[in-house]
């Protein structure tokens, strides 16, 4: 266990110090590569806070287009393992099982749900206002 | 290709003196005088070449010119689409038939830079897209452009390749469809380079493959500028001035170049489909009354899924540049995470 300040604590430090010193002070492209560096720590602030649940809600989503696996226990094994079930999906759906109504189309609204639950996830990290303009 | 605006960067230092010597030595053997360089500054807008810009003061015969230039110049030689000759000869053609394009005046030696180069008539005048959207000296230019830049992209169409001696352009195999060609071609990237797997890019690809626009046999053939997007318009408070980065142009459907400006990571933030600035039916119809050919929406929104795939693609790469070694750049390293933004809007675009 590590002491305070925690992971997110030192990281808005961080962020302050780039938004209210280091951009005005700079020009040019160095302020450009600050302002981007300012939107990384923003971004891995967000992505830190929701970790474990989001995945956790990606796996029980895979499952109910894949059939139940159980979840692995360490963080680490976690990700592996969705990577490996999110090529199992890629590869069904290469392969025309999410093509169609006529077909089984219960399964392809499954997927675009799913999908979109998981990319809702990303941007909700990497750029929250990216989902504002969706009515 | 860049994503980036056009930033002035402060870096100086000797290297660039060296630059400022060899241009002058470039330049005054091209035009017969004696060259002066001054204002030499760096623009940068890509990963993989540089733009300067500087004025040039040329001295002959008792006359003094002063000469705005814009120098491009590859970074590693590792040119991405057209080569910097080949950027160069097309643009000359655009220039000569009359296109807003920059007046292109010399390829550029070994002396330039290590890797392609060519040097153009600097246009003045404004790039950055949230300036155009947002600030009051552009009213007028979001007024006008729109129907600005449907013209403009049916003279770009009508650039006849053959007459131009223009015949090594990128350009899918006779007789093939180049909306087949070019899903294939960007789903083999993808497939190469892509570190993970993108179930939204998937369904993408189902969609695209599945649609009728790829079943056509043959299809229409000519010249598209592959970049068509704001950021890459040169503009000035009254509307368009010149059209910039050539670089993609081949061979294809040029309803190709109607769908990528109305790709939402170019309208930054604005709200309307075309460039954030303008609606479709105003943008069709201007291209229309310029000569090009008549305009079928469905088409156009074939296009636009397609260019939304192609943009994520892209910024795949761009984080493979970092993700290899090739670069330490927070900005290559950080687009990947803009991939998802084209995911969503796929999504959006096909669930039907």
């Amino acid at each position: 266990m590590h002491d305070r300040p925690t992971v997110d604590e030192l990281l808005r430090a961080v962020e302050v110090l780039f938004d209210e010193q280091l951009v005005p002070g700079l020009t040019g492209s160095r302020q450009y590569n600050a302002r981007v560096a300012a939107n990384v720590i923003r971004t891995v602030r967000r992505e830190l806070q929701h970790e474990e649940p989001r995945l956790a809600q990606e796996w029980a989503g895979l499952d109910m287009l894949l059939g139940p696996a159980e979840l692995p226990g360490s963080l680490a094994a976690l990700k592996v393992a969705l990577a490996d079930r999110n090529a199992e999906l890629s590869e069904r759906i290469r392969n025309g099982d999410a093509d169609a109504p006529d077909g089984d189309g219960e399964w392809r609204k499954l997927v675009f749900a799913h999908v979109r639950n998981t990319v809702h996830a990303k941007l909700e990290a990497a750029n929250p206002k990216w989902l504002d303009a969706d009515a | 290709m860049a994503s980036a605006p056009f930033v002035e960067s402060d870096s100086v230092g000797t290297e660039n003196d060296d630059l400022a010597r060899n241009i002058e030595s470039f330049i005054a053997a091209r035009t017969g005088g004696i060259a002066a360089v001054s204002d030499l500054k760096r623009l940068t807008g890509g990963a993989s070449r540089e733009t300067w810009s500087l004025d040039a003061i040329v001295a002959r015969d008792g006359e003094k010119e002063t000469l705005p230039l814009i120098l491009q110049r590859d970074v590693r030689g590792a040119a991405k689409a057209l080569s910097r000759p080949m950027e160069f000869r097309l643009m000359k053609a655009a220039f000569d038939d009359g296109v807003p394009a920059p007046e292109p005046l010399w390829v550029g030696d070994e002396t330039i830079g290590k890797g392609e180069s060519f040097f153009v008539r600097r246009v003045d005048g404004e790039t950055l897209p949230r300036r155009l959207l947002r600030e009051d000296i552009y009213a007028e230019a979001r007024r006008a452009l729109p129907a600005q830049l449907g013209a403009l992209l049916a003279q770009i169409h009508r650039i006849d390749p053959a007459t131009h001696g223009l015949d090594t352009l990128p350009a899918p195999p006779a007789g093939e469809n180049p909306a087949k060609f070019e899903v294939q071609r960007y789903e083999q990237i993808f497939r190469a380079i892509a570190p993970e797997p993108h179930p939204a890019f998937e369904l993408a690809f189902r969609w695209l493959n599945r649609h009728p626009v790829v079943a056509e046999e043959g299809g229409p053939r000519l010249l598209t500028h592959g970049d068509f997007r704001i950021g890459n318009v040169l503009f000035g408070p009254e509307g368009l001035r010149v059209m910039l980065d050539w670089e993609l142009a081949h061979i294809g459907d040029p309803m190709e170049d109607m769908g990528f400006i109305c790709v939402r990571s170019w309208r930054f933030g604005g709200a309307k489909p075309v460039g954030g600035i303008g609606d479709r039916e105003e943008f069709f119809a201007a291209y229309e009354a310029a000569g090009g050919e008549n305009v079928d929406p469905e088409r156009v929104r074939f296009w636009e899924v397609f260019g939304n795939l192609r943009w994520g693609i892209i910024c795949i790469s761009q984080a493979r540049t970092y993700l290899d070694g090739h670069s330490n750049s927070v900005e290559l390293a950080s687009i990947g995470r803009r991939t998802s933004e084209t995911e969503w809007e796929l999504l959006n675009l096909i669930e039907k």
